[in-house]
């Protein structure tokens, strides 16, 4: 039985309507998985790589999406989150773990822990004093990974020990490529199943107005919080993988330039829309991929179309297949 | 069922609310008060939206002072603010929803609700954002009884709505007093709509309050002298 139903049997309220459009993103997500069966057919082994990286990418942008466009939380710091549980994958993995979901779920807890810590204290303010806390708390992490030697540094670690995937060793050679692809439709699930969730409502009216959600009788802090660990927990993850696509870790993960890339990302597909954080990944990849490939100075080009693209799509390219599916 | 007590709020160094005390009983109080005389920013306060400097708010003999906005709402407070404050982009049914934020999941929006403001239920799925003024007043009068709150603030209700809204409102407001259950505290400016709803009416000047009595003593007691520049 629909919400609709519940309140009130006899009113006319218009059925939701069949989304085809809504069924493109698993399509494509679908053809992403046949990619390691037939690029090496063509000789592009190299672009499994390149799309394991991308769908990464893409969990962290998804979780940066959340609390960025559903919450209207400006954070310049979620590449910290990435770096903490790239960090924490390896540190487990120094310490004798030998499991990759071990290693990853070390990564994703560790987010979680950092979030919910820097956001205790971040979420207590709000728009450009909270972009600036959530980036100092990342700066923070940036120069104690420059610190610390076990590690490497400045110059990073190397994951030379291979992890286990369980029962998966040995099933494909390309199987960490699915297994990302997995965790990665798990997380836009999740997104998606959030948007027209009640904590997605919440969290949506708390970015519209604050005051009006804590007279509705909404713990806005404490729904902020859930989300920004929530949020901080995914990054993590991505940093995991990402420490397992790379076999490496350095303290360039945290950059904060690389939280600031995020943020365009998001921005780019559009944020607070569903699909917006993976397309805007895809784009950007995309666009950079396709200009390193022509020119050295792929920066400038790449600049002017991301330009063209806000001019065109100012609430993000996701927005453009929305409007046309007349939902404005 | 609300009883203020000595309350006192101050902006910067502008002291807003002196030494309140007041009671809002079962029924229809009527706060009265030119603008700027610091109506709103007691209402905040009663919400928890802005912080007491000092005194006691205490809701159904439970000390309610400190309290987050949230924990009031669970005590049975609803909440109508001025300029209604609905969601926009949301639609009606959404909005609704979300005034159930102290339910369990999946509980309805009462019938009661749409009893009181039938044109909700014909705009069920509208977007709030395409709704008329008055429709919204309605709407979020209606979002605030979701979850069936024991005590109801309504911030001037009557701002902008054409008549026949107002009337409405008036019909709702009065059919909530007469269940005789409900505490109602009503801010207004419109005098004819506040006396015509009042069991008890307060009248508040630069942070105090002024005058008080029975709703039926308002004309003999001279609030609308009171009220007019």
């Amino acid at each position: 039985m629909t919400q609709s139903e519940r309140i009130a049997p006899s009113a006319t309220v218009p059925a939701r309507r069949f989304d085809a459009a809504g069924i493109l993103p698993w399509a494509v997500f679908a053809l992403l998985a046949a990619v390691p069966l037939i690029a090496p057919h063509f000789g592009l082994e190299y672009y499994v790589g390149f799309v394991r990286h991308m769908l990464i990418v893409a969990i962290a942008a998804t979780s940066l999406n959340v609390i960025l466009g559903y919450g209207g939380m400006v954070a310049l710091g979620h590449a910290g989150f990435v770096g903490v549980g790239a960090y924490a994958a390896v540190a487990l993995v120094e310490a004798g773990v030998g499991s990759a979901w071990l290693a990853w779920g070390g990564a994703l807890a560790a987010g979680a822990v950092f979030a919910a810590l820097t956001g205790a204290v971040s979420l207590r303010t709000r728009g450009v004093y909270f972009l600036m806390i959530t980036l100092a708390f990342a700066q923070m992490l940036y120069y104690l990974a420059v610190s610390l030697r076990t590690y490497g540094g400045d110059d990073g670690y190397g994951l030379y020990t291979p992890l286990s995937l369980g029962w998966l060793d040995g099933v494909h050679g390309d199987v960490f490529y699915w297994v990302v692809l997995a965790l990665a439709a798990l997380v836009f699930a999740l997104a998606s199943r959030l948007a027209v969730s009640r904590f997605g409502h919440a969290l949506m009216g708390i970015r519209d107005n604050e005051t009006r959600m804590a007279a509705l009788g909404y713990p806005v802090y404490r729904i902020k919080l859930a989300a920004f660990t929530g949020a901080g927990a995914l990054a993590g993850l991505a940093g995991g993988l990402l420490a397992s696509h790379n076999a490496f870790v350095s303290p360039s993960l945290m950059h904060w330039t690389e939280s600031a890339t995020l943020l365009v990302m998001v921005v780019l597909g559009g944020r607070g829309r569903r699909w917006g954080a993976p397309l805007g990944v895809a784009i950007w990849y995309t666009l950079a991929e396709v200009l390193k490939i022509n020119t050295e100075y792929w920066h400038w080009p790449l600049g002017l179309m991301l330009l063209l693209v806000v001019f065109l799509a100012p609430r993000g390219v996701a927005a453009l297949f929305e409007r046309r599916r007349g939902e404005g | 069922m609300l009883k203020v007590d000595k309350l006192n709020q101050y902006y910067g160094g502008s002291h807003i609310l002196r030494n309140l005390s007041f009671e809002v009983p079962l029924g229809v109080t009527t706060l009265l008060g030119r603008n700027g005389v610091g109506k709103t920013t007691l209402l905040k306060t009663l919400m928890g939206l802005v912080p007491a400097a000092s005194g006691n708010v205490v809701f159904d003999g439970r000390e309610i002072t400190r309290a987050p906005s949230y924990e009031r709402v669970r005590a049975g407070i609803g909440y109508v603010p001025q300029g209604r404050e609905i969601f926009p982009r949301l639609t009606v049914e959404e909005n609704l929803l979300m005034g159930l934020a102290t339910r369990p999941r999946g509980t309805a929006v009462p019938e009661r609700v749409f009893g009181m403001f039938p044109v909700l239920r014909q705009m069920l799925g509208r977007r709030g954002g395409d709704l008329s003024g008055g429709q919204q007043q309605q709407l979020a009068i209606g979002r605030a009884l979701a979850f069936g709150p024991r005590l109801l603030i309504l911030d001037e209700p009557t701002e902008g709505i054409q008549p026949s809204i107002i009337k409405d409102i008036e019909r709702a407001i009065r059919s909530l007093a007469e269940t005789g259950e409900m505490a109602i505290l009503l801010v207004e400016q419109y005098y004819d709509f506040a006396r015509s709803l009042a069991d008890h009416y307060l009248v508040m000047e630069r942070g105090e309050i002024v005058m008080r009595g029975a709703g039926a003593d308002m004309d003999a007691d001279g609030v609308r002298e009171a009220l007019s520049v």
